[in-house]
């Protein structure tokens, strides 16, 4: 069974979430009944896959053992980098020896989740470090990592902040707000993700093929919006079910295709992803560079910082000519942002006005759409590459 | 600590309405963007002694001149 997107399992979590409903309303605890949620959600999905199911509990046991190892050994050897560095391997080999194995067509580690819950254990192993955490219980390792509702594809969710509002009760009138909100949100996902992604879907496949320029500028444009409303849909319906068990899980998209710049977009787009990297990598990088002096200046060390992160992000995608090219790609987009945001005096002259938002709106959804259509592999195929 | 802050906020974000107008947000703003983020972290450090994670912070409250030393001064407190 996989998750939201088959009447089997909207059937399972109407059922769930009624109970949960009744909790909330009664002010009692949801983390015992959403963890015991998690646990039969996981067993369903991956019951009928004895082999994903045993790398997913080998996956977990290694990095329950990762997590809690480094705790103590943050406490005995404070702020060593050496063993740091180590958990930090250690938290992230699975995810690469899945990603590795994908290239010789072997299949190691290879479950579904796999990725998401990986950006999860790391975050927990850094924070660790910066002091941030300092304990954390088998339970609430548990509910966190393997919170069903974000378990196949995110939004990736901070664990500070995830068992805050795990361990909390809400009062009656902010639990039915918050449910109120979720069923909306579970609402407007169906929409996007059943109807509107469906509609983008067959518009694809009206063109899928074709070579001349002004069917692959139509394939590009309902590629994006296919990409868009399938992901966002998820996305609201995987926030929209956190809610309903008292979770405030942080939303995903926003308005992505308004953006007014590449920059503007990565605040915009799958933000949980971008968030993350910009908080564990990108800045991580920049402080390190500066302190390091890498660079000779810190214009230069920003657009390192941009193309390492955009294709450490490419990477996580999956090892393909597309998803590299796809994170290079953005890389570069995001560097000559900034470079040009910082130098140019045009852009500070006009930046503000109507026209000039308005033409940096139009290229931006041109920069955008022609990302995806790199990320859908058509690009490289178009290229005759693959 | 505040003249040391903000002399540092006047720095990357190269612009003074930081010390006059100090409710302002930075982010919405343009001000600062992720690049001065990281600079303002790693300019706290040095000159401050006060180590802040990325992601110990988060933007919608680090928003502005005051609030940034308001926090410095829980941290620097404890």
């Amino acid at each position: 069974m996989s998750f939201f997107d088959n009447y089997q399992f909207f059937c399972v979590l109407i059922l769930i979430l009624l109970p949960s409903l009744l909790l909330g309303i009664l002010e009692q605890p949801l983390k015992w009944y959403s963890t015991a949620a998690t646990i039969l959600f996981t067993a369903l999905a991956f019951f009928s896959k004895p082999e994903q199911a045993a790398y997913l509990i080998l996956f977990f046991i290694i990095e329950l053992t990762v997590v809690k190892g480094y705790m103590a050994l943050r406490v005995s050897r404070d702020r060593n980098v050496r063993v740091y560095r180590l958990a930090l391997f250690l938290s992230i080999l699975p995810l690469i020896l899945s990603k590795l194995a994908g290239l010789w067509g072997e299949s190691i580690f290879a479950f579904l989740g796999i990725s998401y819950l990986t950006f999860r254990c790391a975050q927990i192993i850094i924070e660790t470090y910066d002091g941030l955490i300092t304990e954390m219980s088998v339970f609430d390792f548990t509910a966190f990592v393997l919170f069903f509702p974000s378990l196949s594809s995110g939004p990736i969710d901070r664990s500070r902040r995830f068992l805050e509002d795990l361990n909390s009760i809400r009062p009656r009138r902010e639990y039915l707000a918050l449910a109120g909100e979720g069923i909306f949100k579970i609402l407007l996902g169906l929409i996007y993700k059943l109807i509107l992604a469906s509609v983008f879907f067959k518009g694809m496949g009206m063109v899928d093929g074709a070579r001349t320029w002004y069917y692959v500028i139509f394939y590009a444009y309902c590629y994006g919006f296919y990409l868009f409303f399938d992901f966002a849909g998820y996305s609201l319906m995987a926030v929209g079910t956190s809610y309903l068990l008292g979770i405030r899980t942080p939303d995903n998209f926003r308005r992505p295709f308004q953006s007014i710049d590449i920059q503007e977009f990565w605040d915009r787009w799958h933000i949980t992803l971008s968030h993350w990297f910009r908080d564990f990598l990108f800045s991580r990088f920049m402080i390190q560079s500066i302190r390091k002096k890498r660079f000779k200046n810190r214009l230069n060390a920003a657009c390192a910082g941009f193309l390492v992160n955009m294709l450490v992000m490419g990477l996580w995608h999956g090892v393909t000519p597309s998803y590299i090219l796809y994170g290079l790609y953005h890389g570069v987009l995001l560097a000559a942002t900034e470079w040009y945001k910082k130098k140019s005096t045009f852009y500070k002259n006009h930046r503000q006005k109507r026209w000039y938002r308005f033409l940096s709106w139009l290229i931006t959804l041109q920069l955008v759409i022609f990302g995806f259509y790199i990320f859908s592999g058509k690009f490289v195929w178009l290229l005759g590459l693959s | 600590m505040k003249e040391t802050l903000f002399e540092i906020l006047e720095r990357i974000c190269e612009n003074d309405i930081v010390k006059s107008n100090p409710d302002i947000d930075l982010f919405e703003t343009d001000l600062m963007d992720s690049l001065g983020f990281a600079e303002l972290l790693a300019d706290i450090e040095d000159e401050l002694g006060i180590l802040i994670a990325p992601s110990e912070v988060d933007r919608s409250t680090f928003n502005t001149p005051n609030r940034i030393l308001t926090y410095l001064e829980t941290r620097s407190a404890s």
